[in-house]
This record gives C-alpha cells, structure tokens and sequence, in this order.
C-alpha cells in the first residue's frame, strides 16, 4: 500500500512538472472539458494535448470518458489532495533526515568496531 | 509495509513512510542496519543530532541546538534559512527518555495544541526500526496543521513543494 503509494505520488509529480499539465488540471477542477477545448485553451495542436492528457491520465490525475464521438476530461480518482501534498512533503523532509542520520549512525558503527583495535 | 520486519534488510529498502494513521496521528518509519543503541545515541546527543537534523537539502542551517535530553529536559533549536527574515525556533520538552527504546517530546513552538512527538527504536537482530508519531490535542489540530502548511492552489503545488518542505513544521519532532 504505502510502496504503492510512493509510485503513484513520484507519478504525480511528474506529471506535475510541466506548466500546461498543471494549467490543464486547474482548468478541469473548474468544469469538464474535452480534448479539443483543451487544446484550443492552450493554443495546441490535438496530438500535443492528447500526449499531455494520456501522462495526467496514467498519474491518475485525470479521467477521461467518451461520449460518442468526443472524449471528455474530468479530475481522476488520484488527484492530490492537500492532506496527501502535506504528508508527502513531510514524508519527504524525514527521507532526507533520515538519510543524514544513516550516515552518522554507519559512523559510529565503525567507530566502535574500530575501538579496541586501533 | 507488508513485512516491517524485513524492510531494510536488503541495500536500498531503507524506505521513509508516512501516513496519517488516525484523525490525529502521523506516522512516520524507517530501518536502520544498526543496533537501537546507536541510533538512539545519535538521536540524543546534540553533536550528533544537528548533523542530521537540517541536511543540506532542506536549505536550512542550525544556528543552534540546546539539548538537555533526559525526562523533564527542554530543547531548543534555532535555524536560519535564506528565505527567512527571522531565525525559526522550535522548541519544546522530553516528556520521557528511555534509553534505547522510545523518547516523548512536546512540540511548543506553535502554542497551545502542538503535538506529542514519541519515537520508538524496535531492534531486531541488529536491525532498528524506527517508528514516528506525531499525535495532536484533536482532529481539529491536524486539519489546521495541514492546512496552514500546504498550498491549496493545484498549479503552485509543485513548486511550492520544495519551499513546503522548508516552511513544514521542521521542528516537528524535535
């Protein structure tokens, strides 16, 4: 669960990475739009947003469903909320923490097996 | 988290995790190859812990770091920050220190409904794992810690995750 977590979160983030996808999600926290609206907003070409959507899509940032012939873009299931923003980037402040008192701990393992010896 | 006891055993599964376990309770874990006692020291003497405390990647730096780590003891740390106008203090006090197995601290800075900090050291065959809690007055005190502290704003959060990591509580816990 929580490794599941961690994959779909690095997914997120990278999604999150581009200003269009991040322009994309906002406008879709407003309304639904499909894919040619948003490629019209974001003075696009089709292919172009279509790459975007499928990245946000796969993040699970964004669902998208098709009605006839025009496929509709809402928010997904996965979409960050604060709560999972705050525990990520607190999750992320012990990872470097941690990593920093890994290295004093690996220190004073040496040390003490260097004691007696040297 | 399907076998905790097995986390760390292999290079590279020294994973951090975090999840609110409860309305008000964030968890935090992580193995270490080492005995509890070591860690345990590293996490109670001042030296030690301001080398660990504010790694670099957080872009903070102690400007000090009183510890008087036994039961009834206060802590202080001090850190400043490029982006900061005034040094950041947290402090706080150890509600209960037992060597090498679990410190409780309060976490003061923030006033009146600051949560309680216990860290537990699980030692298994020389293997150490850490386990975090932050426990807050009520469900009320997360929310509002989780709120103050996060961006609402969907297309600032990626930028802002860096300086969240800077302005999130980072005394929390100590």
């Amino acid at each position: 669960m929580v490794h599941y977590e961690t994959a779909r979160l690095d997914a997120s983030f990278a999604a999150l990475s581009d200003a269009t996808r991040r322009g994309v999600l906002e406008q879709l926290g407003r309304a639904e739009a499909s894919i040619s609206d948003l490629a019209e907003t974001f003075h696009m070409t089709l292919t172009g947003m279509k790459k975007h959507v499928g990245v946000l899509e796969r993040a699970g940032l964004v669902a998208t469903r098709k009605v006839g012939r025009v496929r509709t873009c809402g928010l997904g299931p996965g979409r960050l909320t604060q709560e999972t923003q705050w525990l990520e980037a607190y999750r992320r402040l012990w990872a470097a923490r941690f990593d920093a008192l890994d290295t004093v701990v690996e220190e004073l393992k040496h040390k003490e097996r260097g004691d007696g010896r040297t | 988290m399907d076998a905790p006891e097995e986390a760390g055993r292999g290079a590279g599964e020294h994973h951090t995790t975090a999840e609110r376990t409860s309305e008000r309770e964030v968890m935090v874990t992580r193995t270490f190859e080492a005995p509890a006692r070591l860690v345990f020291e590293a996490w109670t003497r001042p030296e030690l812990l301001k080398r660990w405390w504010a790694p670099q990647s957080i872009g903070m730096t102690f400007l000090s770091c009183e510890a008087d780590v036994r039961t009834g003891g206060t802590y202080r740390f001090v850190f400043g920050h490029p982006a900061f106008e005034q040094p950041a203090a947290f402090f706080g006090r150890y509600l209960e220190v037992t060597p090498p197995a679990r410190l409780v601290w309060t976490n003061d800075e923030g006033g009146e409904g600051g949560a309680v900090t216990t860290v537990t050291f699980e030692e298994r065959g020389g293997v150490t794992r850490v386990v975090m809690r932050d426990v807050y007055a009520s469900k009320e005190a997360l929310d509002e810690a989780i709120a103050s502290e996060s961006t609402a704003d969907m297309t600032e959060s990626f930028e802002q995750l860096d300086e969240l990591l800077v302005t999130l509580n980072v005394g929390a816990g100590g």
